[in-house]
């Protein structure tokens, strides 16, 4: 029997607060498959992102320069950590990240290091500011929203908009807000921790269900699997969720790779209203942190990427197993000191 | 009243709709009339069977069985 292939894939994404990163859900995808023996090799911004001190889960962790620093700043980062790991997959799973990445993947090919990511034009396409244009363009429902610089501007969106609005940060957080007031206790803030512009959608009512899915670059759709959110936090998270049967997601999410031709993980945010409308409320690039419950389900979405990123053909899911339940939790990890200096003080552990 | 042929159900009484993800739990006869109408059976013949098993006038059976379809169909239990 042929020893499985060896590999070396980086990952972003390691914090787990409560709005959690997929990169730990991307690693338990990529560690499930037995077809190869892995190196993980952890990419963080913090010094307390727990994906660090999960020695089994991590095997060591390099800090990258913020997305505010620029690609060149990645790029040179990353070329010194390949001189160390020899990297042969890297997976950016942040929003705010993905752009800097996609402007260097050609050069990282180069060094050996393979992605497969949404080129540029696909990134901003769907980014939330054009999401709107973008559903009528590709008749997908999505909800009518305004993309505003100043708070001024929200007294007229909730006369024309009724209340509530759903006020928006440009990367991440959404605030149900009812009063004026509200509305613009939520821009500032927002404003504050992403930039502008803020974007305010109106507000629908329904069921909320997110499909995780992976499209191969040509209009294929390897995988799609929808998820119902049966627990939701405060910040909107899914905290439980479970996979549903309904053709009609599979076909919105074959739809929207088909028109895109989608390249990489996606994940379609959809609020299906009591009479059966699925309305896309955002369209994030990247995977989403319940990535996991597609392998639990049966289409391994993480291990798939990783195939098609070394140029492997993934044939498409056909099937998933639904009633698949995720329930998450938070766990105390004890470490010490001595780990938190050293990545706080080296960058790397 | 047909029951879609999709909803899962179980003996002890959980029913999943596994186009929703919704899931409920039925009391004894709400399993055992679920698990009749999964295999098919009118609602005249659960009724019948109900009458011959189980003490109980036909007026008060037929209140709650309209309450029970009721409660499946606001549910989207039931086909069309």
């Amino acid at each position: 029997m042929a020893a499985p292939k060896k590999l070396c894939i980086a990952v972003t994404g390691l914090n787990a607060i409560d709005s959690p990163g997929p990169g730990i859900a991307v690693i338990r995808g990529i560690r499930d498959c037995k077809d190869w023996e892995v190196r993980i090799i952890g990419l963080s911004y913090e010094s307390l992102e727990p994906g660090i001190y999960m020695h089994d889960v991590v095997d060591k962790t390099y800090q990258i320069p913020y997305p505010s620093a620029g690609s060149e700043a990645l790029y040179n980062r990353l070329i010194q950590i390949n001189e160390q790991e020899h990297i042969d997959v890297v997976i950016p799973n942040f929003d705010a990240e993905l752009q800097n990445f996609i402007k260097i993947k050609n050069d990282l090919k180069k060094a050996g290091i393979s992605s497969f990511l949404p080129s540029l034009a696909q990134l901003e396409a769907r980014d939330k500011v054009n999401l709107f244009n973008f559903g009528k363009q590709h008749n997908l429902l999505v909800p009518a929203d305004k993309i505003i610089y100043k708070p001024e501007d929200l007294k007229s969106i909730l006369q024309q908009f009724g209340s509530p609005i759903v006020v928006k940060g440009k990367y991440y957080e959404a605030v149900v807000a009812y009063t004026l007031e509200q509305a613009t206790k939520a821009f500032h803030k927002l404003q504050a921790k992403w930039g502008l512009p803020i974007i305010v959608q109106q507000f629908i009512n329904g069921t909320e269900i997110n499909i995780a899915a992976l499209g191969d670059g040509k209009g294929n759709t390897i995988s799609a699997v929808p998820m119902r959110k049966l627990y939701i936090t405060d910040k909107g998270k899914a905290w439980a969720g479970i996979t549903i049967e309904d053709k009609s997601l599979l076909d919105l999410a074959k739809h929207f790779i088909s028109a895109t031709k989608w390249s990489g993980g996606l994940e379609l945010e959809i609020m299906r209203t009591t009479d059966g409308k699925p309305y896309i409320m955002e369209i994030n690039p990247r995977f989403p942190a319940w990535i996991y419950l597609t392998a639990g389900a049966g289409q391994n979405q993480p291990e798939a990427l990783v195939k098609m990123a070394l140029g492997e053909e993934v044939e498409p899911f056909t099937e998933y197993e639904v009633g698949k339940i995720f329930i998450r939790y938070s766990w105390d990890l004890i470490t010490n000191i001595e780990e938190f200096q050293k990545i706080s003080a080296f960058g790397e552990l | 009243m047909k029951l879609k042929k999709n909803i899962a159900t179980s003996e002890s009484g959980f029913v999943f709709n596994p186009s929703t993800g919704d899931s409920f739990s039925l009391n004894t006869i709400g399993a055992e009339i679920l698990l009749q109408m999964k295999e098919s059976k009118s609602s005249e013949e659960i009724k019948k069977d109900i009458l011959n098993r189980y003490e109980v006038d036909d007026s008060l059976l037929e209140k709650d069985w309209d309450d029970f379809m009721a409660q499946l169909r606001d549910n989207n239990l039931l086909e069309f």
